[in-house]
């Protein structure tokens, strides 16, 4: 299937997660998402952005089956992540969350230690040595702009961090990981511009190794990181298309509505 | 800013104020009674006799070994049975049971918790004893086993409802962050909420053991009543006798102002003494605990 329809300018994208024709209800309330079709390029940034309630988050969360937590959500349609299907019931769910790493909005760290919170995800799967645990979470906490600030407190409870440090704590706390997939709900809603440019800058480093899903905060943060952005506007993709194109040239009267303001 | 007071509202604060006061008072007065009456028991009776090994009052043979003994087998034995049990009821209806059948435990389990004792005392006769005899091939089924059964059916219904509140309310990003990062739901529970509820759990199990150490009327009626100290693994399958029962026993036949009467006072004293050092421990525990928190929470 193409990335992106009608771009002929993309070089040759490995796929990385294919999604058909998705649709997800809440209980008897209209669908959330309907007829979601796209997909998501291998070591690329794609933004998902609109008005609030387009079920952007419900996307991020059927991704890596987080709304098989909510009681009354039904799935149809088709994921698939390096062409295998995710969405059937024999998937392994915690191995997949381990390959598809998610930043909520609102950052949760666990009530445990900086460190504890770091090791958490690689101790459960299985790692023990306490020199890996503490080189993956140098390299985590590095990655996340994080580390000179709390390399002196890390047997601190995270909690004690400011707001904008815990949100980067729970980048890091994926990252340490090593998902093939990030993906971030409105990662810097939180978040100081400063702070806000440091994880726009670790993310622009990320994507060499990494695929990253974001769903931004505002239409400027949108722009300046897309490689390939959807616009969600009451669960219907809009338009999706590379990031220049869409914010440069929409082709959809809606989009580009929204992209001026003029909307609503 | 000066504002003139409401009379209502001083009335309602001197009340108030007066409660409070009142509550130290009663205390200061009955440790004062306790130690009136419990005291002279030390001038009384010989020093042997009391940290001897044989209580037997109508001889003279007062020791408070066995009694002390009795109390903290019996209760450890059914904190023992209690606490994994209860934390684990808990965990399953917090966590792993679906919502109607949570809704149909969580009434169930409060109703237990408000049983009368003497009522647990009449199963356990007519239920347990013989069961444990039977089962167990002992010649009297009156024993600190089937004390410590019964003080953990006492138990678990406090402990059960009061940790599941304390596991229901941590919020439950906890969990969903837990789970995000590639943990079952088992681990999640293991190792996210129950930590996040420990002092709430800690509480239950207080709440829940303290309810099994003050009680008297069942554990009387089913632990024989023998107040003999033995150790080793037998110790829970003999007769028992606790300071409770002791005292609920034989407070009726003394004479007021003799030896045995004082002694009995001394065995309440030694109850208090208890009682008291457990209490504040568990408020530092639990006060250690908040402080920490609430640094975290800052
Ligand atoms: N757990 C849930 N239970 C029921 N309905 C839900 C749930 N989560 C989302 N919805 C509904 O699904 C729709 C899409 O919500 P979603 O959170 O995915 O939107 P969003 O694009 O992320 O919005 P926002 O920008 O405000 O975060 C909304 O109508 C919302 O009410
Ligand atoms: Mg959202």
């Amino acid at each position: 299937m193409v990335i992106a329809p009608g771009s002929a300018s993309a070089p040759a994208l490995e796929p990385k997660i294919e999604i058909e024709n998705l649709r997800v209800c809440y209980g008897a309330e209209p669908p959330a998402l309907d007829g979601i079709t796209l997909t998501v390029p291998a070591r690329q940034i794609t933004v998902f952005f609109g008005p609030a309630g387009g079920g952007k988050s419900t996307l991020l969360r059927t991704i890596n089956r987080l709304n098989d937590l909510v009681d009354g959500a039904r799935t149809e349609g088709r994921v698939r992540l390096d062409g295998e299907d995710i969405l059937g019931p024999e998937v392994d769910i915690t191995r997949l969350r381990r390959r598809i790493g998610i930043v909520f909005a609102l950052p949760v760290p666990l009530p445990m230690s900086i460190r504890r919170n770091l090791w958490y995800g690689l101790e459960l799967a299985g790692e023990r040595s306490r020199r890996v645990l503490d080189e993956a979470m140098e390299k985590a906490l590095s990655a996340a702009a994080l580390w000179d600030e709390v390399k002196d407190r890390l047997d601190e409870p995270a909690i004690a961090l400011s707001g904008g440090q815990q949100q980067r704590l729970c980048l890091a706390r994926v990252l340490a990981l090593e998902p093939e997939v990030i993906m971030l709900d409105e990662p810097s809603s939180g978040l100081d511009p400063i702070s806000t440019a440091k994880v726009e800058a670790s993310l622009q480093e990320l994507k060499q190794q990494y695929t990253v899903i974001i769903v931004p905060s505002s239409v400027q943060q949108a722009s300046r990181l897309a490689d390939w952005a959807g616009f969600f506007l009451q669960g219907e993709l809009v338009e999706w298309a590379s990031g220049r194109e869409l914010f440069l040239a929409p082709k959809d009267r809606r989009t580009e509505d929204y992209l001026t303001g003029r909307f609503g | 800013m000066a504002r003139t007071r409401h009379p209502l509202e001083a009335a309602i604060e001197s009340i108030v104020r007066l409660s409070g006061w009142s509550a130290i008072v009663f205390v200061a007065l009955i440790s004062l009674f306790l130690l009136k009456e419990g005291l002279p028991a030390f001038g009384e009776v010989p020093l042997a006799s009391l940290f001897g090994t044989r209580w037997y009052p109508i001889e003279g043979f007062y020791a408070l070994g066995p009694l002390i003994w009795g109390s903290l087998v019996v209760t450890v034995g059914a904190a023992l049975f209690a606490v994994p049990l209860g934390v684990g009821a808990a965990m399953f209806i917090a966590e792993v049971a679906p919502r109607w059948l949570r809704e149909v435990l969580k009434p169930l389990v409060e109703i237990l918790a408000g049983l009368p004792s003497v009522v647990l005392g009449f199963l356990g006769i007519v239920v347990l004893v013989p069961a444990i005899r039977e089962t167990l091939g002992l010649a009297t089924g009156l024993t600190a086993l089937t004390g410590s059964l019964l003080l953990a059916g006492m138990a678990l219904p406090t402990i059960v409802s009061v940790a599941e509140d304390a596991l229901d309310a941590v919020p439950s990003a906890y969990k969903i962050g837990s789970l995000a990062l590639g943990a079952s739901r088992w681990q999640t529970l293991w190792r996210v909420t129950l930590p996040a509820a420990r002092t709430g759990v800690l509480t239950a199990i207080m709440l829940g053991v303290g309810r099994a150490i003050g009680e008297t009327m069942a554990v009387m009626m089913v632990t024989g009543n023998a107040p003999v100290v033995l150790f080793g693994p037998h110790a829970l399958v003999s007769p028992v006798r606790t300071m409770t029962a002791t005292v609920a026993a034989e407070m009726g036949e003394v004479a007021r102002g003799s030896v045995h009467y004082h002694v009995l006072f001394t065995v309440g004293l030694v109850l208090f003494v208890i009682s008291f050092v457990v209490n504040v421990l568990a408020s530092i525990v639990l006060l250690k605990r908040r402080a920490a928190a609430g640094r975290m929470l800052s």
